[in-house]
């Protein structure tokens, strides 16, 4: 046996709470198991909860977890979020899990609702009212103030679109290949301020799927076997308007310390770097996050040629969401693109790539996920 | 400011644990929780401190005072509100952090500029009241 059940707990009432929403039901119960256990929110490293979003738990109660487990699939969920967190603990993923239920079954009091304004839910509440469209509007709103803390120009946000643009000329199944500048980005149609049309992503139609077993079988299988070294994963909040810093993501950084730490990896070993760009400073973040570069220099180093053909640190080599596809949830085509270039099978093939970090973003960027991926048997 | 044709802007349906802030927008206030054995003051509203778990927390008036953190300008069309125009992010002066839109001033990159000071404002829709802000 390797994992226990060290405190647990019902909400202080049960039976018809007309004064209690659904979020508070989670957190009532979840404080009184805290206090079951002498634990405080922040000696919780992983959640999980069906009903209401992890991310929404996570963030209502105070944790920053490296484990999330949104697992919803109807009354059995919390047996299988048990299930998970044996796994997650033994492998290390997390510590100390807490297993959250709510539900306002009878009173319906602050059901539903994902912040598109008119609900109930903190989203809805607080952000809803304020005419945000989606991530086009509540994806972007932190950037000006990375602009004024950093001094990042227009022309080097632009930039991103442009290298990327490269990238995607060499893919045949990108959506825009034809090549674009600065001038080119500048000039498109102004979506959000400071966004142009070009600087964010498409919207297109597809899927993909991965297929994953035991790395003593792989070799079984018709195709170049692609190991996974290590992962990563966390969760924020479900507001941006929230977020502990705007120009850096927390969940970012968890979820990318856990992978680096897991696989053993440093930056020096990176071959290939994936970074989900659902709008162009994506890369930027997710280069300062992952500590590739320091805070304030990762568009410079985009700008000075590093991330493109030929770079030293290829990044987004399908293209990206802003060039190759973005179908809603993008996070799959990245990882497909690591797994081409581990396979050696990619349009824009690295030579000699033997290691591949891939970081997806989630809810503007409520969440993450990292995944570190590698061709040799001996990395 | 919407034409008349246009719909209200998303209104919030509030919570029981919501209440006292939306009762406070009514009454002309902006209400914020404080935590009574750490001392944070945190947003948005909770019966419990996120910082301790604790559950000995207070409502209070704030200031009402902020300044500009970041925002967008948004150039699509929207149902409730006339493009372009801002929405922002503001930095109270009790420390947390709240999305709003900024009123009183022209919606121009030159207008809205980081780090301005701000107060609270109210935009009333009957039994909602919206806090908005506008520059000090």
């Amino acid at each position: 046996m390797t994992v226990a059940i060290v405190g647990a707990a019902e909400t202080t009432q049960l039976g018809k709470i007309p004064d209690t929403s659904q979020i508070e039901l989670h957190a009532d119960a979840a404080l009184n198991a805290m206090a079951d256990a002498g634990l405080m929110p922040k000696d919780i490293d992983g959640v999980a909860t069906a009903g209401e979003s992890p991310v929404g738990i996570a963030h209502y109660l105070g944790i920053a977890p490296r484990y999330a487990d949104g697992t919803s699939v109807g009354g059995c969920s919390f047996m299988l979020h048990v299930r998970h967190a044996v796994a997650a603990i033994e492998a290390g993923m997390a510590d100390t899990v807490l297993v959250t239920h709510g539900e306002s079954g009878r009173s319906g009091i602050g059901r539903g609702g994902r912040g598109g304004g008119g609900g109930a839910g903190l989203p809805d509440q607080f952000e809803g009212p304020y005419g945000g469209m989606g991530p086009t509007t509540m994806f972007t709103i932190g950037v000006l103030r990375y602009m004024k803390q950093y001094g990042m120009t227009h022309e080097q946000l632009a930039t991103v679109a442009v290298v990327q643009r490269e990238w995607a000329g060499m893919s045949p199944r990108a959506s825009y290949r034809d090549p674009i500048t600065v001038e080119d980005v500048m000039a498109s149609r102004m979506i959000a301020y400071p966004f142009h049309l070009l600087e964010c992503c498409l919207v297109t139609d597809g899927g993909g799927a991965l297929i994953l077993t035991k790395a003593e079988r792989a070799k079984d299988f018709p195709q170049k076997p692609v190991y996974i070294m290590g992962t990563g994963e966390s969760v924020e909040t479900p507001m941006v308007s929230q977020m502990k810093d705007l120009t850096s993501s927390q969940a970012f950084r968890i979820a990318g310390a856990d992978a680096f730490k897991s696989s053993g990896i440093s930056h020096g070993d990176v071959d290939h770097l994936m970074v989900y760009d659902a709008f162009a400073h994506l890369p930027i973040w997710g280069l300062e996050d992952l500590g590739f570069c320091e805070r304030g220099e990762a568009a410079g180093f985009i700008e000075d040629g590093n991330t493109r053909p030929g770079g030293k640190l290829p990044l987004n080599t399908n293209g990206g969401g802003l060039s190759y596809m973005h179908s809603g949830m993008y996070g799959m085509y990245a990882l497909q693109e690591s797994v081409r270039q581990m396979r050696g099978t990619a349009p824009a093939q690295v030579p000699d790539a033997e290691v591949s970090v891939c970081l997806g973003v989630g809810g503007m960027f409520a969440a993450s996920g990292c995944i570190v991926m590698t061709n040799s048997e001996s990395a | 400011m919407a034409d008349a044709e246009k719909r209200p802007r998303p209104l919030p349906r509030p919570t029981p644990e919501t209440q006292h802030f939306w009762d406070g927008t009514r009454a002309g206030e902006l209400r914020l929780q404080r935590c009574l054995d750490c001392g944070t003051v945190y947003f948005p509203p909770r019966p419990f401190c996120p910082g301790t778990g604790s559950r000995n927390v207070e409502v209070f008036r704030a200031s009402g005072k902020a300044t500009l953190l970041s925002y967008v300008i948004n150039h699509r069309q929207h149902p409730s509100f006339d493009s372009p125009y801002s929405i922002a992010l503001v930095q109270l002066e009790e420390g947390p952090t709240m999305m709003t839109n900024i009123v009183g001033c022209e919606q121009t990159p030159e207008a809205l500029v980081l780090d301005m000071p701000l107060e609270v404002t109210f935009e009333d829709h009957g039994d909602i009241v919206i806090p908005l802000f506008r520059p000090a």
